[in-house]
């Protein structure tokens, strides 16, 4: 297939999008890292000047991935998956230990951090056996198999330990669901982060009462006829049950930086130079922005660099104290637009596997744009993962360009499908 | 359903997103702050103080050097060697826990003043160990050196600014100094100059990286200007002399211009006790002597009934009136009778014209001419009413608007006064008719009596009198340069003048002339009360004078004051007849005089009212 073909098909406003993304990600990341003597756009001693770098080697990227036969990534997602989950247990040998965290290789100064394309071979294998299979997903041994496929990457992220980069996996219940798992998957995992958030905020005893209270109300409603009693006394014994281990877990497995993150949110005392220090550098960077902002290249935040890590996964931060209010929302208007395009197209492929892998993109930088966003704001509890296109870093970069590309890919290709 | 839970939870987020951005960056804006205070970090430069020269280019008041430790509470390290610092600062650990917490209420980022006020000596020992302590600095800022020990009352002070002035003008800071009193409060801004301001951005270990925002919120210190005073310096340090264990105030004026010569209260007290460390100790023993009462101003605040020389305003009135002229005459018996059996008693008796009952100060003829006055319209009111606006066109009965604390008003009865007294009328010259004498209900002060004296000198016209002569590089406020003239024709003054002339050569003060000056004056001697256990209680007699000289062209006019003198030329006259040969000739030819009010004092007098027995007075 000759290139002409390919570009009259590629949906360019997915492009436009990605590119404005990944740009405006870089204009902030200079103004974060911009030393006090100014040096070449290029130069590799800045932060800057690396991702600028990882942004040119990018294009050649895309290319390569449009390049690529689109059957090549159906027939070898399952080789992509075994590579992955490879890569990921090799880690426990060849990897790099940083901040007791083994999530790297290392490559002289350059990293691959193998979890980013983890969720590329996740995605592509998970499609091909739901298409696979034709059907929905309501047979058990699917169901088991489906979840086995997501759950071994993620054990292997767990066993890093990096549970914020497992966590984003959660997302592809939402395909899962979209393709036919019960709703009541999603409704556990929603029931579940409820009672861990009621329990956080008061007494796990408090909850267990409430439960208990609207599933009496639920009980002497319904139809007398139509009662279940067995099914009342397991769902209450199994939500009380697990909201005495999230107590349970919070008290005695969690990390103790892990039950900090937590409480930063639910508790007001928390020390503002410790615990609490980045969650509030971060609240007054962005909330200092005011409706337009300091002006870029301004942000007294940025410049002084109180925010940690604000290259990476606190870059949101710039953008809110030096853009302000418009200049955020315009950010999460073209997130929220990249995001409802890809499922658009999803929805259109004839390919059940493109569809399925569409939803897969969509789902996974859905998870990252909201869990690094909301950290920042103190709606969700400080866990480390880059935002799609902005962040700093080669190999998240790589991982989404390659993501989203493939999918760019299946959506250009779809005319032959016949 | 399913296919659009996805968009729907991302259109959802979204919404709860852009709607926490918009509480946390429009909302709520306590944010901006924590950002200030994260950002920058304030220093100020200050410049120092101007100078205060006396009308001859004589230095009076200069600056010391003077160390403040202030503490920035937030940058101070948690592990700090306190009793180290305390040990070099010589304070308590109580002391250091109590001022870092005050600091920090004020505010975490703002250094506080921790330790005010260190000389040079105090200072040195603490700097050589000062980079150990992080959140100290050390600010220099300028102290008055007085060059004379005088006029302290002129000066006035500076002191720390408390917080209420801080919350009222954003321009001073905690620990920043301003005036209070005196020259120093009403030419503060002048003085003080505009200090330095710079923005330090920092970074989040609270290191400097350079200016904030390239500087363009920074400012250069403006020095402060100096100030020429019209205050003679040595005439000012020889009327208070002069006051030895004496109370009351002295005014000297210049005709010509309204500037202030002297300005004297007693007692009084050393300006450069108010300077340094000790100031607030030697504040509150000022502040505790309650009867000499050194911080009070007697000669702007003082009000005494002015007794005799207001005979001259009497007069003046009288003539202006129309009611007298020079050759009318009124026969005193020693004393006067008016209505119903009063007497006002007099120490003369005879056939009396203007110049005789000025020269012999005779109580019948000036009673008689303010009955006429009063009466010339057949209505008390109108007569009192026509009475008190000559009155007022001399500045009397209210604020003269010098460039000093703004002192009291005095007091001319008008017909609305006396309404509260006599709600339902009924009262008439009679009843009013001690205000002739300068007693009754006026009440003046002694600079309002000095420009009083100082208008009659200048026959019929007056100018503020200010105590600026010249602000480097600057005018003098306008008002001070312009004439103010009174309802009294110039006429009328030449006769008043002769006869204040011959209270000199002839009158009541003709043991206190002086040779070759040619001195108009009057004496004064008025009853005053005070309240002892809740009783009313008369005290010997106010000594009172008002003079000026040359006769022809005057180059000083003087009131005196001194509480509890008993007559006109026992203590008040020989003080302004002194003053008056110490400026035009510089030396005292009568030395005897001198040597008497430079050491005889009022002590007594003044202790028998508090000893709690009973006493005499007027011996």
């Amino acid at each position: 297939m000759r290139a002409q073909d390919v570009s009259s098909h590629i949906d360019w406003i997915t492009i436009l999008l990605y590119a404005v993304l990944v740009i405006l990600g870089w204009m902030t990341i200079y103004s974060a890292s911009l030393p006090e003597e100014t040096t070449s756009f290029l130069d590799l001693n800045q932060i800057y000047g690396k991702q600028l770098l990882f942004i040119i080697v990018c294009i050649p990227l895309i290319f390569m991935v449009i390049a690529v036969d689109a059957k090549f990534y159906e027939k070898y997602a399952l080789i992509f998956y075994i590579l992955a989950i490879l890569l990921l247990a090799g880690l426990f040998v060849f990897g790099k230990t940083i901040k007791g965290q083994t999530n790297w290789y290392s490559f002289g100064s350059f990293g691959l951090q193998p979890s980013e394309f983890a969720k590329i071979a996740t995605s592509l294998l998970l499609a091909k056996y739901i298409s696979d299979i034709q059907t929905d997903l309501n047979g058990i041994q699917k169901q088991v198999t489906a979840f086995g496929i997501i759950g071994l990457p993620v054990l292997l992220i767990l066993m890093q330990p990096d549970a914020g980069s497992a966590m984003i996996f959660a997302v592809l219940l939402f395909v899962m669901y979209r393709e036919g798992l019960p709703g009541w998957y999603l409704g556990a995992g929603f029931i579940a982060i409820a009672v861990f958030i009621a329990s956080r905020v008061i007494n796990w005893e408090i909850v267990v009462l409430i439960v208990f209270v609207s599933m009496l109300i639920h009980f002497l409603l319904s139809n007398p006829r139509k009662r279940k009693y067995i099914n009342y006394i397991l769902i209450f014994t199994a939500i009380s049950a697990f909201t005495y281990s999230t107590s349970f877990v919070y008290d005695n497995i969690l990390q103790p930086h892990q039950k900090e993150r937590i409480d930063v949110l639910f508790n007001d005392e928390v020390n503002q130079q410790a615990e609490g220090y980045n969650l509030n550098q971060s609240l007054i960077a962005i909330g200092s922005g005011g409706w337009t902002g300091k002006g870029y290249l301004e942000g007294t935040q940025t410049k002084g660099g109180f925010v940690p890590e604000q290259h990476t996964d606190y870059i949101f931060t710039t953008v809110g104290e030096e853009w302000g209010f418009l200049g955020a929302a315009t950010v999460i208007i073209i997130f929220v637009l990249l995001l409802l395009r890809i499922l658009y197209l999803a929805e259109r492929q004839r390919s059940i596997f493109s569809r399925i892998y569409g939803y897969c993109v969509a789902a996974i930088l859905f998870m990252h744009f909201f869990v690094n966003i909301t950290m920042l704001i103190k709606l969700f509890p400080t866990i480390g993962v880059p935002l799609p296109f902005f962040s700093y870093g080669g190999s998240s970069l790589f991982a989404f360009t390659i993501l989203l590309f493939i999918f760019v890919k299946l959506d250009a290709n779809k005319v032959n499908v016949w | 359903m399913r296919k659009v839970l996805l968009p729907a939870f991302i259109i959802a987020a979204a919404i709860l997103i852009l709607g926490r951005l918009y509480y946390l960056q429009i909302l709520d804006d306590s944010w901006i702050k924590k950002s200030d205070n994260n950002a920058y970090k304030i220093k100020y430069e200050y410049p120092e103080r101007g100078y205060i020269y006396d009308r001859d280019g004589t230095l009076m008041v200069a600056n010391q050097p003077s160390y403040d430790i202030m503490v920035t509470p937030k940058d101070v390290a948690k592990d700090i060697d306190t009793m180290e610092i305390c040990r070099l600062l010589n304070v308590t650990k109580e002391y250091f826990i109590n001022r870092l917490e005050k600091a920090r209420v004020y505010s975490p980022r703002v250094p506080s003043v921790f330790l005010p006020q260190l000389n040079k000596k105090e200072f040195a020992a603490f700097q050589e160990k000062a980079r150990r302590f992080k959140g100290f600095d050390i600010v220099k800022r300028s102290l008055r050196d007085y060059q004379i020990n005088a006029a302290a009352n002129v000066f006035g002070y500076i002191a720390q600014v408390n917080e209420a002035t801080i919350k009222e003008n954003p321009y001073y800071q905690s620990g920043d100094l301003i005036g209070r009193q005196g020259v120093e409060k009403v030419y503060e801004d002048v003085l003080r100059g505009v200090k330095g301001v710079s923005y330090i951005q920092k970074d989040r270990f609270g290191r400097d990286i350079g200016p904030f925002k390239g500087g363009i919120y920074d400012t250069i210190p403006v020095q402060g200007k100096d100030i020429t005073l019209t205050i003679d310096a040595e005439l000012q340090q020889y009327g208070e002399a002069l006051m030895f264990e004496k109370r009351g105030g002295i005014v000297a004026l210049e005709p010509q211009t309204g500037e202030i010569l002297a300005l004297i209260t007693a007692p009084s007290y050393d300006p450069s006790i108010l300077v340094g460390r000790d100031r607030s100790k030697n504040y509150r023993m000022l502040e505790s002597d309650t009867l000499g009462i050194p911080l009070y101003d007697r000669s702007l605040l003082a009000e005494y009934p002015p007794g005799s020389p207001f005979k001259i305003l009497t007069g003046l009135i009288g003539l202006q009136e129309d009611v007298i002229d020079q050759q009318s005459t009124f026969v005193c018996r020693h004393g006067f009778s008016y209505g119903r059996g009063a007497f006002m008693r007099c120490h003369d008796s005879g056939i009396n014209n203007l110049h005789e009952a000025i020269t012999k100060s005779c109580n019948t003829y000036f009673a008689s001419t303010f009955r006429l006055s009063i009466d010339k319209f057949n209505d008390p009111q109108k007569g009192l009413r026509v009475w008190s606006d000559h009155l007022k066109s001399f500045g009397l009965g209210d604020f003269l608007g010098y460039d000093l604390p703004p002192g009291r008003r005095g007091l001319i009865p008008t017909p609305e006064f006396y309404k509260r007294y006599y709600p339902n009328g009924g009262w008439r010259s009679s009843t009013i008719i001690s205000n002739a004498i300068g007693q009754g209900e006026i009440l003046m002060t002694p600079i309002q009596l000095a420009s009083m004296i100082s208008t009659v000198a200048n026959k019929g016209y007056y100018y503020t009198p200010h105590v600026i002569k010249n602000i480097e590089g600057e005018e003098i406020d306008k008002k001070f340069t312009t004439k103010h003239y009174t309802t009294i024709k110039e006429k009328y003054f030449g006769p008043i003048i002769e006869g204040l002339h011959s209270v000199y050569k002839e009158g009541t003060a003709r043991s206190l002339q002086v040779e070759g000056i040619d001195i108009c004056g009057k004496t004064g001697t008025a009853e005053n009360f005070t309240k002892i256990n809740g009783k009313q209680t008369q005290l010997t007699d106010h000594s009172i004078f008002v003079a000026f000289a040359p006769k022809d062209n005057p180059k000083i006019a003087i009131a005196v004051f001194v509480e509890n003198g008993y007559w006109g030329a026992r203590f008040a006259g020989p003080i302004a007849s002194l003053m008056i040969e110490k400026y035009l000739k510089g030396t005292i030819s009568r030395k005897d005089l001198e040597v008497r009010m430079l050491t005889k004092g009022l002590k007594e007098e003044y202790d028998k009212v508090i000893s709690g027995k009973p006493f005499s007075i007027n011996q």
